[in-house]
């Protein structure tokens, strides 16, 4: 989180010149009944690397699709900076673009490749194998330009990809799911890899995925999308910390919830008040929602100052290598999970299997979504 | 020298069951061995042989007698119609190949019906419903002069015309088929890739499109025209005569000699002919790249 408010300031101070704001406007379409996009409206700021984040045939792909001119839209306005591009053909658009699958010219070398868009632009030769040989020291693939694309691993494929996206100079850059083909570590990676570059280059991104941990690494702001909509919009520690909704907080990192009782503006859990700092929801049910690793095992003896307590008993143990899941059975009948450190001191005193034990929950922590469980 | 022994654990059983393994399996291409063997080889020896007999043994006689301006004749017609024919099927099997890919599954199985149905009918029917249609009191003279767009009938059948047509005809799915296969195998997003860096539609197409199709284009070229080189009944039937092609050729000198010699000799130079073709066009495509680089 740290790492995304620097390069924030970083970006928007320096790199007016070298990126657009995108403005959407009530961007709607419809294949047949199916509605993919509804009334989306968006504004992304100039030299912002921006997420679309939701399950698949939420519509995150349909608007790239329609930003970059692939699909074109029932109604709605698409602007970059102060321009209508509605109506622009895709050539026309001026967008650098990463495609899930890489689409690299199997008939081209790699520097053909990266240098396909500028010979589209009429660059000298000259200027060319400069320009394509920076981009590609950029992606660290400086002595790959007279490979086949056959010979290439999937990692250097990604970043050829990347190479040919930014050779131009784009002032915006899309990404529809560049690394779900890439093994985990490889993967993470390239995540750091892709953020400093766009740091350093300054272009708006908009960037595609299905991974929220993907998308809370790399972006300044995320959008969770949602059956075509939008759901929530804001940056990644507040959309972890604040889910707007029990779609938000289940699809992005993992949740049990716990039905609440809502009246007159204070919720309670089985006639016990929860303290909750966070603006409660409309209506008179709501879910409680349980982080893992935001709970704590309060022991015998220990005092639980003004913690949410929740009693249970221990059902299972999962051991994960740096964490370990404990499932516990609350005596409301709900199962949640939480987890624990496997550090030396945490794991000696862990709960056995059928133990009771006493959850303990910060109520700057507790969080309360509409809909009960 | 004592040569060292390590015994592993069943080492030697274990290849003597994978020789076993690899015996059994060649026994499975046995019956298509014997038949190539027995159909195709040895024929094409005793061909051989027959074009170097003559009544007094060894001769080169019935070669000799190809330097003769007649046959000269029919080998260029026959390379010039194979030619024409080919051109002919890449124009009008291009567009079809690329409207199949680019349409809905429905619609393209319904275009590959249209080219399959002619594909599964006997090429003689064919010949004949098209001197049918091409004659001078056919079809299509009757509908033209109907139309008062010519007044008297074109000739379009028993010449050139009509061989061509009826060719390019029988000849096409051969040429769609293999355009198809390698087109549906192009990534769309490869001509979104190139549409994003700022090709126009047609130059995403010459620079991205047309180049990978160029493998099933390479096989259909090669097919069509190697298959034309050997055609016999097409232009017989639609060349009323004039037409003399190579095959035709080789069916004279049968009837004309009363030994199979001159008729074998014709015969080998097809083959040898052919098998040219076949090297220089692989030469030319680089098919063996294609089909080790893709």
């Amino acid at each position: 989180m740290k790492q995304n408010t620097i390069s924030e300031t970083a970006t928007h101070n320096s790199a007016a010149a070298v990126s657009l704001p995108i403005s959407l406007t009530s961007i709607t379409k419809k294949f047949g009944e199916f509605v993919a996009l509804d009334e989306v409206s968006l504004d992304i700021e100039s030299g912002e690397f921006l997420t679309l984040l939701g399950p698949s045939g939420s519509g995150k792909t349909t608007l790239l699709m329609v930003l970059a001119g692939f699909v074109r839209p029932n109604y709605g306005s698409v602007r970059f900076g102060d321009r209508e591009m509605i109506l622009a053909p895709p050539h026309k658009r001026d967008l650098g673009m990463v495609f899930q699958n890489y689409a690299l010219f199997p008939h081209m070398s790699v520097a053909e490749n990266v240098g396909y868009p500028l010979r589209l632009r009429r660059v000298g030769r000259s200027e060319l194998t400069d320009r394509v040989n920076r981009a590609l020291d950029l992606v660290q693939l400086g002595s790959y330009g007279d490979r086949r694309i056959d010979q290439l691993s999937g990692g250097q494929r990604q970043r050829v990809a990347l190479a040919r996206a930014i050779v131009f100079e784009p002032r915006i850059l899309l990404m529809d799911e560049p690394l779900s083909a890439l093994d985990k570590n490889l993967r993470e990676h390239m995540q750091i890899e892709i953020r400093r570059l766009h740091d350093r280059l300054g272009m708006t991104t908009v960037y595609v995925t299905h991974d929220q941990r993907e998308a809370l690494t790399m972006s300044d702001r995320i959008v969770v999308f949602n059956e075509g909509r939008i759901v929530q919009l804001d940056h990644p520690s507040q959309l972890y910390e604040r889910p707007n909704s029990r779609f938000v907080a289940e699809f992005i990192g993992e949740s049990s919830f716990l039905p609440v009782n809502l009246r007159d503006g204070i919720a309670y859990l089985d006639d016990q008040i929860v303290p909750t700092s966070a603006p409660l929801p409309e209506g008179s049910h709501g879910s409680l929602v349980l982080r893992p690793e935001k709970m704590d095992i309060i022991r015998e003896g220990e005092g639980s100052g003004d913690m949410i307590v929740l009693e249970g008993r221990c059902k299972e143990q999962v051991y994960q290598g740096e964490s370990c899941l404990l499932y516990i059975d609350l005596s409301g009948g709900v199962e949640v999970a939480m987890r624990q450190s496997t550090r030396r001191d945490i794991m000696q005193r862990l709960p056995g299997s059928g133990d009771i034990v006493r959850l303990g929950l910060h109520p700057e922590d507790a969080i309360i979504v509409s809909g009960g469980a | 020298m004592s040569e060292q022994i390590i015994s592993y654990p069943n080492q030697s059983a274990l290849q003597v069951d994978e020789r076993r393994e690899d015996r059994r399996n060649l026994l499975l291409m046995a019956p298509a061995l014997v038949m190539m063997t027995v159909v195709i080889l040895v024929p094409i020896g005793w061909l051989f042989f027959m074009s170097f007999w003559g009544e007094n043994g060894f001769t080169l006689e019935h070669y000799q007698r190809m330097s003769h301006p007649g046959y000269r004749l029919t080998f260029i017609r026959t390379f010039q119609i194979s030619v024409l024919v080919t051109i002919m099927s890449v124009l009008l099997g291009y567009p079809v190949a690329y409207l199949m890919t680019k349409s809905s599954p429905r619609v393209a199985s319904i275009i590959m019906m249209c080219v399959l149905l002619p594909f599964w009918t006997s090429i003689l029917v064919r010949t004949y419903a098209w001197l049918i249609l091409l004659q001078r009191r056919g079809i299509i003279n009757g509908w033209l002069m109907d139309a008062e767009l010519i007044d008297r009938p074109l000739r379009l059948v028993h010449n050139m015309t009509g061989t061509v047509i009826g060719m390019t005809h029988i000849l096409l799915p051969f040429m769609i088929l293999p355009l198809y296969s390698s087109m549906k195998a192009i990534d769309g997003d490869l001509l979104k890739a190139a549409r994003n860096a700022g090709a126009t539609p047609s130059q995403a197409f010459r620079q991205v499109f047309l180049p990978l199709s160029v493998p099933g284009l390479a096989a259909g070229i090669v097919v069509v025209f190697v298959l034309c080189l050997g055609f016999y009944i097409t232009p017989e039937i639609l060349g009323g005569g004039r037409i003399v092609m190579w095959s035709k050729q080789i069916q004279n000198a049968v009837t004309l000699h009363a030994t199979w010699g001159p008729a074998s000799a014709l015969g080998v130079v097809l083959l040898v002919v052919t098998l040219g073709t076949l090297w220089i066009m692989t030469r030319i495509f680089r098919i063996n790249r294609f089909l080790g680089g893709l």
